[in-house]
């Protein structure tokens, strides 16, 4: 079986993120980036299938040169291969371009299953999934809690807002992943250097043959017009519990007429 | 004026409240038209939607709607589009909405905006992201505004619309049909209100310590009318089930009032909850970073806390 796991290079969760004066796209250097939290369940998932069906798993990037070390991580993790998207004209690229070029990779690689983190902790769209199942024209079977495959077919449970539903599909298809799926292992010492031999392509947008008029900033079909930081949160009254904690609370909703 | 399309979000034939809230909000840009699309389309249904202003309600009651994920919802409402030129798409904010919106998009061609918080007569709609640190406002450029939006968002009025009937001859395409639904399993739900609705939350955490802590998460929820959620801390050790998680990999929620209760606020967690009006903590810690959002905090022990706070509630009620 031959298995993508499309990760995102992400700013450090709990660093502060800020949009760029410039451009409005997120600024991107002002903190560390680590790999996307949920991508980690998604490359861990891709490798128990290859542990249990046989196969390899390529980790699939876009992103600037330093995403790089998100596909390093993905490797020493087990992964076998990498493909770094890797230009300047990507910068700035909304979910419809990045699904634009991130489909365009894919095909061009035939895989049997594209596996996604359901959501990034940046944009937080957690659209680009079933975008690119629409641009594939394949199965989406997406926000899994649990993955099976058997024999041509994938079964997966789908979280939905009341419980979760079984889902079935032919493969190939595009999987995204809930962090209750599994617990991302972590590299191991074996892992990291095993990783410094494994074959990383880097490709430029011409290198993945894609059309540059579909990519980038100019090509987003939504602007971002303006954005302002929200003046930070007026610091509330925190009393200690000695006796009447509840009784206070109850003073401050009756206040607030909540009660 | 042009049709504002409303996507119904509906629960085993109950028009949700969100769905309300988008055709209040679409009264304000243009003609609503609500879009039914499922089994379960009734008179009662019908006059719901009517009463709060659709003009127009587009039925296609088709069960293979619901009967695969996702691409037949896209597919049918792209039909739509393609017969009346919309000036613009509402659809609610929830997993399945924001997959709707984004493969809506690419079938036709149109700009999407995700978790607005509001949409302006111009359809420029308004963001808070970055766990509500920012607040953006940005616009479609291209085809026609899809645009989703959170729950809570908007007050919902009655104004009542023509509420013509119309039916969508469209049928789902075979490409539509790759990801079959074989079982739905639907976990408790209980008589209180949606989480994801609420205008109020009490939500337990790890401090609550086990499943039968959430006895006085839930009589302080009862006593103000509440929807119940709970961090992944509690959802993952079975203390409580998934779907009441509130965070990034669960709910998001935007009460006016939101209790947190044995909760430290990660960061994951504030994700989804970080833009409740009013915020009131119960933790023992007083260094827990929850205490940073609160507009009132008490640290002290919740099993005393909160069973106090639930019996003078029941008091001023009574
Ligand atoms: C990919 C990913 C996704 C995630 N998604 C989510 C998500 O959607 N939602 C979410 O909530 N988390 C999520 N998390 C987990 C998150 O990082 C935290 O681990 C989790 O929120 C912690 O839950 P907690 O606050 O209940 O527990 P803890 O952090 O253990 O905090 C418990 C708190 O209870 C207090 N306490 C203990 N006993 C008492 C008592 N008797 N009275 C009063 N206070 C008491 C303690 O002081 C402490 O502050 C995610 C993590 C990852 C990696």
């Amino acid at each position: 079986m031959k298995i993508a796991v499309c990760v995102k290079q992400v700013p450090d969760t709990w660093a502060e993120k800020k949009l760029r004066a410039d451009d409005s796209t997120l600024d991107r250097e002002a903190a560390d980036g680590v790999m996307n939290e949920l991508d980690e369940y998604a490359v861990e998932e891709a490798l128990r299938l290859i542990e249990a069906h046989g196969g390899e798993v390529t980790v699939v990037t876009m992103g600037p040169e330093r995403a790089a070390e998100t596909v390093r991580k993905a490797l020493s993790m087990g992964a076998d291969a990498g493909v770094h998207l890797v230009d300047d004209s990507l910068h700035g690229s909304d979910a419809l371009a990045t699904s634009y070029a991130l489909a365009e990779v894919l095909a061009a690689r035939s895989f049997d299953l594209v596996i996604f983190g359901s959501e990034s902790t940046d944009a937080r769209m957690s659209v680009v999934p079933a975008m690119v199942a629409e641009r594939l024209g394949v199965p989406q079977v997406t926000f899994a809690q649990k993955v099976e495959v058997d024999g041509t077919l994938v079964k997966i449970e789908r979280q939905t807002e009341y419980g979760y539903d079984d889902v079935e599909a032919s493969l190939p298809a595009v999987v995204s992943v809930v962090e209750k799926i599994n617990e991302p292992r972590y590299p191991s010492f074996k892992g990291i250097m095993a990783a410094k031999k494994k074959p990383v392509e880097t490709l430029s947008t011409a290198d993945a043959g894609l059309d540059a008029a579909k990519l980038g900033s100019s090509a987003s079909w939504t602007v971002v017009s303006a954005f302002a930081s929200r003046p930070p949160k007026a610091a509330g009254t925190v009393v200690s519990d000695e006796g009447t904690g509840g009784e206070q609370i109850v003073q401050f909703l009756t206040e607030q007429k909540f009660v | 004026m042009s049709e504002i399309l409303v996507v119904v979000e509906q629960n085993d034939g109950t028009v949700k409240k969100v769905t309300l809230e988008l055709l209040t909000l679409a009264a304000s840009l243009g003609s609503p038209s609500a879009v039914w699309l499922g089994p379960g389309y009734s008179d009662t249904a019908a006059a719901t939607l009517t009463e709060y202003g659709a003009d127009k309600i587009y039925v296609s009651d088709s069960g293979e709607l619901a009967d695969y994920v996702v691409a037949p919802k896209a597919e049918t409402i792209a039909a739509i589009m393609a017969d009346v030129t919309p000036g613009a798409i509402l659809i609610a904010s929830t997993a399945e909405g924001k997959e709707i919106a984004g493969r809506l998009a690419i079938k036709t061609t149109s700009g999407v905006i995700t978790d607005a918080v509001a949409v302006a007569a111009d359809f420029t709609a308004t963001q808070s992201v970055f766990g509500g640190s920012t607040i953006v406002s940005s616009a479609v450029t291209t085809g026609t505004p899809i645009i989703t939006v959170r729950p809570n968002s908007t007050a919902p009025q009655v104004k009542p619309g023509a509420g013509t009937r119309v039916d969508v001859a469209a049928t789902v395409s075979d490409a539509a049909k790759g990801a079959k639904v074989t079982g739905r399993t639907v976990a408790q739900k209980g008589g209180r209100p949606e989480l994801a609705e609420a205008a109020i939350v009490v939500s337990g955490g790890r401090g609550v310590n086990g499943a039968e802590g959430f006895g006085v998460i839930e009589a302080l929820a009862d006593s103000l009318g509440a929807a119940v959620g709970a961090s992944r801390a509690a959802t993952d050790a079975g203390w409580y089930p998934h779907q009441f998680q509130v965070g990034q990999t669960g709910k998001t929620v935007s009460p006016q009032l939101y209790i947190a209760n044995g909760i430290s606020g990660a960061i994951q967690h504030r994700a989804g909850m970080q833009t409740s009006k009013t915020v009131v903590v119960v933790n023992k810690d007083p260094e827990a970073p929850i205490f940073e959002l609160a507009d009132f905090g008490v640290v002290g022990d919740l099993f005393s806390v909160v069973p106090q706070l639930t019996e003078e509630i029941e008091k001023r009620k009574a």
